[in-house]
């Protein structure tokens, strides 16, 4: 028997607005409210705004947490000014990756990291063994709730809830985070994503995320809507984001599935050596971005084939819902990895045409 | 926009949440309501050919939501005299309007009598 699901401090607020719960990584979560397709469109058109506090909080501190994070994380945590974050990956031995991750530079010796759901047990296991005396690896996911606030209306909306002082919210750089009360609610900032979308991640203590959500979902001028798991999916498929689970895991590394501007090599970290080996010799699969003709739609686990003999997995597809094409990321031997290569995709036992295609599959017009 | 929940009495149901409607001697299949709203909306229909068979209980096509991929299950058996063309343009007829211009396909079943075999609408809801 799997536990009962875990509810995010916003349940209440989904089931008032009768979103269709589905369990995801032992949460109950919305999948969406009124419907994928339109959620999504509203992201990319205007704001949506999203319950992520089922997302993991690891802060690390003492003495030692720089070192430790040095040697944990595939990027290098020195290049990260005080006020800045950065997406890094947690690897083991063989170079695979534990989990992807954001990581915020506090003040001091702290730092806090933003990891996936299903992880936060291992990551912290992973750390604390790694950790010299007097470093702390401390789990903070129950105090936080996290919203985030996505599309190009994001920063008018964040506007009318910021306060006088301080620099606008569309002054902020990428990567790069501010404490804010908002809407009277004390708020790390943080101007990340996982849509391809402007707009930001907000951390609040967790008691306080309805009054968050409420203040956001009143500024309806914007035409912000609630938005579920399922467009955050589709969202980040369409620029081609790995989702950890799926497209990457313990077994597959960041230089195989073309992650390589997010590693630093020349320096000592969990699984550095098999990164140097993978960057001087070569891997012998890469993740790709995947279009299918037809309207067919790739699905995780759909055998991707060459001259009919099966080269590699799909590990992700959708319909993607701004293209109106099936989309997929899956891994294939480098010889099949150049764009333009085309490969077949076996969708319910009859092999589709799809050529691969350098992600992100969505690339905004400028108007 | 999607269709209020119904389930009309004219119908003839499946357990798989299919229904059958005969006109003119053939029977037309679909899916109830139930099933598109667990489905979500519905952006592929995969239909069988033309001339294809169905077998009663088996899978005939497919329906594909953003999120999950439904094997569609054939109420009764028989041959494929015509697909709906416009479900494969416009996939979301089915969420919309499920008992009228989202008609899946239309069958010269083996049996017509076969259709006395299905539930009624009273015995389906029971199942929900």
């Amino acid at each position: 028997m799997s536990p009962a699901p875990r509810r995010t401090p916003l349940y209440e607020r989904h089931l008032e607005l009768t979103a269709r719960m589905v369990d995801f990584a032992g949460w109950e979560m919305p999948v969406y409210y009124v419907g994928i397709n339109e959620e999504h469109r509203a992201v990319r058109a205007r704001a949506g705004v999203f319950d992520t506090s089922h997302m993991g909080q690891l802060e690390i501190s003492g003495n030692g947490s720089t070192n430790l994070l040095r040697r944990a994380l595939a990027n290098d945590v020195d290049r990260i000014e005080p006020g800045g974050a950065q997406y890094t990956f947690l690897l083991n031995e063989k170079g695979g990756i534990v989990d992807d991750l954001i990581v915020y530079r506090m003040e001091g010796n702290r730092w806090l990291l933003i990891v996936n759901a299903s992880n936060v047990d291992v990551d912290r296991e992973h750390l604390a063994g790694l950790a010299a005396r007097g470093t702390a690896v401390r789990d903070r996911s129950d105090e936080y709730a996290m919203i985030a606030l996505q599309g190009p209306l994001a920063f008018d909306l964040l506007t009318g809830l910021w306060p006088k002082r301080g620099a606008a919210p569309d002054a902020m750089r990428p990567f790069s985070w501010v404490e804010q009360t908002i809407a009277k609610v004390p708020c790390i900032v943080a101007r990340t994503g996982y849509t391809g979308e402007p707009g930001v991640e907000l951390l609040c203590p967790a008691e306080r995320a309805p009054e968050l959500w409420d203040a956001i979902l009143a500024q309806r001028e914007h035409g912000v809507v609630p938005c579920g798991l399922g467009a955050r999916d589709t969202l980040r498929l369409e620029m081609g984001f790995p989702l950890h689970g799926q497209d990457i895991d313990a077994k597959t590394t960041p230089i195989e599935a073309g992650l390589d501007r997010f590693v630093a090599p020349g320096r000592e970290f969990t699984g550095s050596k098999v990164i140097e080996r993978q960057l001087a010799k070569g891997v012998k699969r890469r993740l790709v971005g995947l279009r299918v003709v037809d309207r067919a739609i790739p699905r995780e686990g759909y055998p991707i084939l060459a001259d009919g003999e099966k080269v590699g997995t799909v590990t992700s597809g959708t319909l993607s819902p701004s293209l109106d094409e099936g989309i997929g990321l899956g891994y294939v031997p480098p010889a099949l990895a150049e764009t333009g290569t085309i490969v077949q995709v076996e969708i319910r036992g009859r092999p589709r045409d799809a050529e691969v295609v350098p992600t992100p599959f969505y690339v905004k017009q400028e108007s | 926009m999607a269709a209020d929940e119904s389930y009309p009495e004219e119908l003839r149901y499946h357990r798989e949440h299919d229904w059958v409607r005969m006109e003119d001697g053939e029977a037309v299949f679909g899916i109830t309501w139930y099933a598109q709203d667990a489905l979500g909306e519905v952006v592929y229909f995969e239909p069988p050919a033309v001339g294809a068979r169905v077998e009663a209980d088996g899978s005939y096509g497919s329906l594909e939501s953003v999120k999950a991929v439904s094997d569609v299950i054939a109420p009764l058996s028989g041959t494929v005299t015509a697909v709906n063309d416009a479900v494969t343009e416009t996939p979301e007829l089915v969420n919309d309007d499920p008992y009228g211009q989202g008609w899946l396909i239309r069958v010269a079943l083996d049996d017509v009598a076969s259709v006395d075999s299905l539930l009624d609408v009273a015995a389906y809801q029971a199942l929900l």
